[in-house]
Formats: C-alpha cells, structure tokens, sequence
C-alpha cells in the first residue's frame, strides 16, 4: 500500500505548488503583447483583450480577423488614441479548441486586466467566453458570431454583424425574388451552427415564401470530397444550391459541382467573401452568389480607405468579411470608450448598447435591443474572377 | 490492513485540505483557479484511463467520448433541475448529475467495452476511437443538446475543493480496486492474458470491468468540466481531446499512478506556461514532448521504481 | 440509376487515395509495429512542396504541361521520401529498443511540431492556399455519368504505384528484407540483414507514397492548409487497420472501401450528416467479425 501514501504526497505537494504559482503576485512571462508600437508604459494605457483562433482548423478566419483589430487598435494608436490613452492590444490564441477560450479570456479579465474582450469568428467559442465576460461584469464584443445565442448570455455580450435569422430570410428572398427559383437544395456544414443557423432560417422564409426544398444533404467543414452529397442533389435536379458555408469549403464544393455537371447557381452566405474563394474556385465559383456586409464597389468611403489601408499593412492581402469586421469591432469599442469617457464597465456597456448609426466598414451599424447589430446586407455576384455589387438589402 | 485505513487517512486528509482551500479560493485569481480545476479534471482523466490503458494494458482511444456522454448528461440534469431546487440543495443537484454523467458515461463504457473484447491492440484503438467519434458525431446532430453551436446555460457548480476532493476519490478508488485481491487480476491480464486465464481469472470479466469503471470516472469528469466551463460543444471531445489524455498516461509511465498524475499535472500547466512564448508556444510543446519522451521512455515519473512486466 | 454508377466512380476516386495514404501506415507498422502519427504531415508536406515546386517547373516547361507535373511528383516525393527518414533517423531510431508506446508518444510529437510550424505565420501560415494546376484537367460525360481527368488520373497513377510497390516488394532484395524485418527482426539481423537501412527505406517509400497522395488530394480539392492531412491521414490509419494493419494489399482494400462507404454514406439525405459516423460504424462491424481486419491473420499467442 506504499503506492497510496506516494500517490498522496504527490497530490499534496502538486497542490500546494499550484496554489502558491496561483498566489504569487502577476507570475512569469508577461501576456503576449501584440500591440502597437512604442505604447507608452504605465496607466496612461487602454488594455483591450482578444481572443482568435490563430492556430487550429479555423486559424484562416481567426488570422484575418485577428488582422483586422490589430489593424484598427494601430491606427487608433497613430492617430494619438482616445481620450488620451493609447491602446494594448493582448492577444490570445485559443487554437480553434473548445475549452480553451474560456482559459484565455479568463487570463485576458483576470490577469491582464482587460476592460473589454474583442472576440471570436466561430459562435461556439464565443458562447463558451460569453459568461465569463458576463459573470466578470467586462464587456464583450464579437467581430462576427452570427448565431442568435451569442448575446443572449447577458447585457456585456454585443457583436458588430447581423443574426442569422436575418441573413437566412435575405437569402431565402433572393432566391425566390431576383434567381426566381422555386426548387432549391441546401448543403449544409453539420460541423458548424453558422451553416446550420443559416440553413435553418433560410428553409422557413424560402418555404413560406411558396419555394421547395427538393434536397437536403450536409458536410462536414473541413471534408475536401463532396462529390458523394453533390451526385444526390444533381439527381435531384434542383434550379440553385443553397449553400451556407466557409469560402474554403464553398470553393472546392463548387469546383466539384461543377465537375459534376451541376451547372445551376449556388449561392451562400458571408462566410463566402474571401479572396481566396476567387483562388481556389477559379472559373468554378463564376456566377454564384453570396450575401454579405458591405461592398467596396456600393461601399462607403471608409470602406475603401479601409481596404486600401489594410492592403497595405498586410502586402496587398484583400481583407475578407472577417478582417472588416475584426476592424469593426474594435472601432466601435473605441468609439464607446470615447462617449463613456473612460473605461467603467457599466459606462462602457451603456456607450456600446447607445451605439447609433455609426459609420463603420461593413456599414451603418447600430445596437438593437438584444445587442446585436442592424445593419444592411449587400449581395455580391461572381463575375469575371471579381466580386460585383448586385443589391443591397436594409433590414 | 495498516496500511489501508493509512491511505484512507490521506484521502481524508487530501479532501480536507481541499475543502479548506476551497472556501478561501475567493482570494484567488480566477485564471489560476480556472487552470487550478483544469488540472484536477485532467487528473481525474488520465487516472481513469491509467486504469484502462495502463493497469489493464488495453490501448483505448476513445476516452473524450465517454467524457463526452458524462459531461452532457449530468449538464442537462442539472439545467433541468436546478430551476426546482432550493438553492441550499443545489450542491446535491451538482452531485447527483456527476453521478448521473458516471453512470451514462459507465453505460457507454459497458455498450464499448462488451463487443470490443474480442480485439487487441491497435484493433481495440480504432474501434474507441471509432466509438468516441461516433458519440461526436451523434451529440453533434442532438438538437435538444444544442447540437453543433454546443449546450449553454450549464451552472458553474464545479470548485477548486470538488474537483481536487473527486480527484482524490478518483485515485483511492482506483487504487484500492487495482491492489485489491481481485483487482490483482487487472495487472495479470496486462502482463500475460493467456496465463492469467490458465490462473482461472477471466480476462474479459476484468477488461469489461477496466471499461466501465474508468468510464464511469471519466463521466465523472466530464461533468465537472461541464460545469466549470459552462458550456459544451461537440468539438472539444474529438480524438485529439482522446490523444492528449493517452499522452499523459504514457508520460506518466503507464500504470504507475503518481506518475500518471505528476504528467497530467506538468501537461496541464506547460501550455499556460508557454503563453509568454505567443506563436511559438505549440512548438515547443511539441518539442517538449518529443524530448521529454527521448530522455525518460518508460515515463517520466516512475520515482525509481519499476514493476517488473511494465514495459 | 446512373446515381449509384456515379457514385461508385466517386468512392473509387477517393478511396484511391486513402489506398495510397493507408499503405504507408501498413508497411511502417509492418517493420516497426507502431503506427506513425507523422505519416499524414508527410502528406501535407508532399503537397506544399509540389505548391512550390510547380512555378518553378512551370518556368522551365511552360504552363500545365505533362512533363512538368511528372517531374514535379518527383521531386516532391524525393524531398518527402528525404524527410520521412530524416524523422526516422532522429525521432524514432533513438527509441528503437524502447517500448512502442514510448515512440507512438514521440510520433504524436513529431506530428504537433511539423503541423504548428507550418501554421507559423513565418512558414506557410494558417490560411489556405490555391494549389496550382500541374495539367490540364477535363471533365467527360458518358450519358448520365460524370467522370473527372483528375479521377482517371488518381486511379491510374494508384494502379502504377501498387503494381510498383508489389514488385518491390516481392521482388527486389530490398524487398525481400523489409518482409524478413517484418516477420522477425533478430533473426534479420542474424542473417546480415542491414535492419536499420531497412527501415530508413521504409520509411522513405512510405513518405514518398504519402507525398503522391497529398498531390493527388490536392489535385482533387485545390486549397490546401497545414493540417489537411489531419483527416485523410486518420481515415487512411482505419483503412489500414481494417485491411489487417500490416497486410499491403489490405491496407488498398481497406482505403477503397472506406471511399466507397463514404462517399454512399454522403449521398443519402437524413444520413449525410452522420458520415463521419457511419464509415467508423461499419469498420467496427467488419472488426467485430473479422477482429484481425479483413486480410490480417489471427495470431494466436504461443504459451
């Protein structure tokens, strides 16, 4: 029985050690301080926390959108900062791995002192960081989360993009109104609520809108064979796919698609807007569609200073919907910051919920009662190996 | 017997001291009481699967979909119940959905371990593996659970003094079920299952056995992560979650509990630590690894003992 | 009726290529009985490398010509082929005599480094890439049937392999001793066999095999990421296992009929969205009646 009383010992002195690294004022190595440079040291500095998938299977849209903040929070900083004070932007990667956003924003609040947390692309991460901002009292704001669940959680939880249920009727309108197709297929991402979410609120308006679903199939986000779901609604013979997806799933669909003979339009959501889908689905992705926040084409002047500052920041990398609303979402937390006149949460929380009409890249964006943003949508069309403006479409 | 009512008094001493530092654990930072709860969980995690993989010598991969099933039944338990109950009760509604997620998670265990006897090896690890996929992939279609966006609205019940008390059950438990009389028959099946059956002890009995009480532990665990995170998503129970509890016990040097737990401890603890390295902390987690496997092949914790027949 | 045609021409497309994958996780278990968790890094590997290689034959052969696209292949599986046995050489030969668990450890290492240090922002970063078109590619219809050039490519350029590696195998001295390895490495040694030139060649046409499936998998899905091998790399493992891990022509079998399953699964609504599930449903079901995979043989253990 020696085994026991070991195994014991090691447990107590393996606590004891936890507890004293948990006591010891501010520990090692100091955050990962990715912020602009020559930040002047001291309180004269606004600490913001982000939490982005960096790494992981859903490191492309956790980089660009990570991209995206950091490159506000710089040009916040050029600009002299607000109120005075200059920002720190602390960045945590939460390896696109559950349970792992709850650690980081923890250490973001707790450690760091983090007066508001920027973060994430994927809804189910946000939801897992959501109540510890909510229980810390520290606001919370998403770049691009779509599910409706997101803000539920409390009054310090916002975001800067629309809900599904209102990009799904979008789109389920389009269909019915500009494609005039009455015989649809979805091809849902199973792995992902945004498809999913997408899926479900587009079904109902496309439904009650007198349209039919003759195929429902899905995939796995990540999968690169689809020609097995993609045989099935061929068959099925549908006049457009509707397709809720990521644009790197959504271009190797189309390709396969198209390999397939299924020559009708397939048209998605704003997962879709990446250059990258124009690079990877080539002369595939021609003719398609896809919804979306804000076009430099019909944009506003902001929006195209913003793609060319972004341009050049990243060596002429196109800023896709992640990186505008990465931009966005630290935009508007400054501009609350401002009107709160300093960084008290319950301040800041009543400035973010107060936001009107403010002029950001993806547009006009303002804060409802459930904080979630209203805001327009834009529906951009495949065309000639460029995205083209076809209609915008207010809430 | 001496030295059993010895370990038993440790493991009251151990539950004790938890308790004490769990009513202090106020004054704490919360991201270290939040890594503080990750380690016990770990804890309970790869001390259950050291009984599978390490004591009994089978190779399962599929331990995050028994945490899988622990976590979501004793979650939706205490969503259910909670609004019910008068607040000085909950801690019972917190205890009772653990046991609720073991025993689900126990059920699981039996439901695998029963037809996969008749495998070994590498065959019996993609068949977990295989197992604990298809639990994701069914959670992943349950809408009542939440389905892909993941289940919300979990109370956070679990503390620094639960987790680390569970803990402490979970390695007496273990052990006195592996130093037992009878429990001599899991280390016989490991080390020669031909000859342990020619000694009248039936192996299946004992691996069935393995199954269901280190799945039970880690539904256990499950719950407690559920409710210390507040939220589960089927994603964070694919095999890479299997991968890194398999890692800790064979760092730990399988079957060797103290070393099992001192490697979940160091796994846990090593991220967090690497954070100040920023982009190159993965890196040198792999590197970590690699090394520490090189440098200590038969675990790193075996404390200068070897049980002949380990390897 | 042409649907099940079509779909049976998908499956074999795809499950083509987890032949490929799956032989090499055989044929190193086969000689060091551990299952190489890097194996399917190599993979991705194979496929930058072409993604890099290809400007460059592009420039000297002109755009999406033949000639290119083999020499391309070739290079990037000599460079995969070099790598599999450097990782060989540091990573697993140190722990050859140590327990196998010891060096599965290790291998799950050697896979997290190459994977997150090729999501390095200073390597390939995270995002996804175009893979280059190295031929042509076009698509013919047979009346209702589709079938892609790539696909006919894939299960030609498979084909070509397997008889290949079979006579290699069978055949060759090489082959000879890698079988004599397989079966039992003290008595290789004995009879002179160099055991750890054996392995190292291994090792080597497990990688470059592994690069050809990446390209081809490239070809098939063109944008690739660091971690795209994460999930042929694990359904190759299972096709592996299934066929009787150790067993070569299992390994083809098994990665051919996991496509199949797959991609049948895929196709039916209601069921699509358990694909993931289903393929692992059935292999357990042939494991439960055949625990030793379908070509595999029932070892029964010596008293």
């Amino acid at each position: 029985m020696k085994t026991l009383a070991t195994i014991q010992r090691v447990m107590a002195v393996a606590g004891g050690l936890l507890l004293a690294t948990g006591c010891g004022p501010g520990g090692g190595g100091g955050g990962n301080a990715t912020g602009g440079a020559n930040t002047p040291a001291g309180g004269g500095e606004i600490i913001v926390g982000e939490y982005a998938s960096l790494t992981g299977k859903e490191a492309t849209f956790g980089v660009s959108s990570h991209n995206g903040t950091q490159l506000a929070i710089d040009e916040l900083n050029a600009a002299g900062g607000v109120l005075g004070k200059r920002f720190k932007l602390l960045t945590e990667d939460d390896q696109s791995k559950a349970g792992e956003s709850a650690t980081v924003v923890n250490k973001l609040i707790a450690r760091e002192g983090a007066v508001a947390i920027l973060g994430e692309v994927a809804s189910s991460r946000s939801l897992e960081a959501a109540p510890i901002c909510q229980q810390a009292g520290i606001p919370m704001i998403s770049p691009s989360s779509t599910n409706p669940k997101v803000t539920e959680t409390g009054d310090c939880v916002f975001r800067v993009c629309f809900i599904d249920p209102f990009q799904g009727t979008v789109m389920a309108n389009f269909a019915l109104k500009t494609l005039k197709a009455k015989r649809v297929a979805i091809f849902t991402d199973v792995k992902s609520d945004y498809s999913k979410g997408l899926a479900k609120f587009f079904k109902e308006g496309f439904l009650k809108g007198g349209g039919e679903i003759v195929s429902e199939l899905d995939f796995n986000g990540g999968d690169k064979d689809f020609k097995g779901q993609l045989t099935t609604i061929k068959a099925a013979n549908p006049e457009a796919v509707f397709l809720p997806g990521y644009y790197t799933d959504a271009a190797l669909i189309c390709i396969q698609a198209k390999q397939l003979g299924l020559n009708v339009p397939l048209f998605g959501g704003d997962g879709w807007e990446s250059d990258q889908l124009l690079k990877i689905g080539q002369e595939a992705v021609e003719g398609n569609y896809f919804s979306t926040h804000y076009s430099p084409e019909a944009g506003s002047e902001n929006g195209k200073r913003f793609v060319a500052a972004y341009q050049k920041a990243y060596k002429g990398e196109l800023p896709d919907a992640m990186a505008a609303l990465g931009y966005d979402s630290a935009m508007i937390l400054a501009d609350a910051i401002r009107r709160a006149g300093g960084t008290d949460p319950a301040k800041l929380k009543g400035a973010l919920a107060a936001t009107k009409d403010f002029d950001a890249v993806t547009g006009k964006i303002t804060i409802n009662p459930q904080r979630d943003a209203t805001k327009s949508a834009v529906i951009l069309q495949v065309k000639e190996g460029k995205f083209k403006y076809v209609e915008t479409i207010n809430p | 017997m001496n030295h059993q009512t010895g370990a038993k008094r440790y493991l009251v001493l151990a539950i004790l001291l938890s308790a004490g530092v769990s009513t202090f654990s106020h004054i704490f930072n919360r991201y270290y009481l939040g890594v503080a709860i990750d380690v016990g969980i770990n804890i309970v995690l790869a001390v259950s699967l050291n009984l599978i993989n390490g004591h009994t010598g089978q190779f399962s991969l599929g331990h995050a979909g028994f945490m899988a099933v622990g976590g979501y039944a004793a979650a939706v338990t205490s969503i259910q119940l909670s609004p019910w109950v008068p607040p000085a009760l909950l801690p019972l509604v917190f205890l009772g959905s653990l046991l609720l997620g073991g025993l689900a998670a126990a059920a699981t265990g039996l439901a695998v371990g029963v037809p996969s006897l008749r495998l070994r090896g590498d065959y019996l690890a993609i068949v977990s593996l295989g197992f604990g996929e298809i639990i994701r992939v069914v959670l992943q279609n349950m809408e009542s659970v939440g389905g892909a966006s993941g289940l919300k609205g979990i109370p956070k019940y679990t503390t620094l003094g639960w987790t680390f008390a569970l803990a402490a059950i979970t390695v007496y438990a273990i052990a006195c079920l592996v130093n037992s009389t009878y429990g001599r028959g899991f280390i016989a099946v490991h080390d020669d299952e031909v000859a342990a059956s020619a000694m009248g002890i039936n192996p299946t009995r004992y691996k069935v056995t393995a199954f269901v009480v280190g799945a039970f532990f880690a539904g256990v665990a499950g719950g407690l992560y559920a409710h210390h995170k507040q939220f589960l998503s089927p994603t964070g129970f694919d095999f890479m979650k299997s991968i890194d509890i398999v890692v800790m016990v064979i760092l730990g040097g399988m079957g060797r509990t103290a070393g099992v737990i001192a490697a979940a401890i160091l796994l846990t603890l090593l991220p967090e630590v690497l954070r100040g390295f920023a982009d190159i902390r993965m890196i040198l987690y792999a590197l970590l690894i690699i090394g520490l496997m090189m440098a200590r092949p038969q675990g790193l914790f075996t404390l200068g003992r070897s049980r002949p027949g380990t390897t | 009726m042409s649907q099940i045609e079509q779909q049976l021409i998908n499956g074999l497309a795809l499950g083509a290529i987890y032949a490929l994958i799956a032989i090499g996780y055989t044929m190193v278990y086969g000689v060091l009985r551990f299952i190489n968790f890097a194996h399917s890094d190599v993979l991705m590997l194979g496929a930058f490398a072409a993604y890099f290689l290809a400007p460059l034959s592009e420039r000297v052969f002109g755009p999406q010509s033949i000639t290119g696209a083999i020499c391309v292949v070739v290079a990037s599986s000599a460079l995969c082929a070099g790598i599999g046995m450097l990782i060989e050489l540091l990573a697993y030969r140190p722990l050859r005599n140590r327990p196998k668990l010891a060096v599965l450890i290790t291998a799950i290492g050697v896979s997290l480094l190459i994977e997150y240090t090729c999501q390095h922002k200073a390597v390939f970063k995270a995002e996804t890439k175009p893979f280059p078109r190295l031929f042509p590619s076009q698509d013919f219809r047979f009346g209702g049937l589709a079938i892609s050039s790539n696909d006919i490519v894939v299960l030609l350029v498979t084909v070509v392999l397997l008889g290949i590696l079979w006579f290699v195998v069978q055949r060759t001295r090489i082959g000879t001793a890698m079988r004599a390895v397989s079966f039992n490495h003290q008595a290789a040694a004995l009879m002179g066999i160099n055991i750890n030139r054996v392995i190292s060649f291994t090792f080597g046409l497990g990688s470059a095999l592994a690069a050809v499936a990446g390209i081809l998998y490239a070809m098939k899905a063109p944008g690739i990421e660091p971690l795209m091998g994460v999930q042929p790399g694990l359904r190759a493992f299972i096709a592996a296992v299934v066929g009787g891990i150790g067993n070569l022509p299992g390994a083809a079998i098994g990665g051919v009929l996991l496509g199949a399953l797959e991609t049948f699964a895929g196709g039916i609504p209601g069921i699509s969205n358990y694909r993931d599930g289903i393929a692992f449903a059935i292999l357990i079901l042939i494991l439960l009646f055949k625990p030793a995979g379908l070509l595999g043989r029932v070892q029964t253990e010596k008293v």
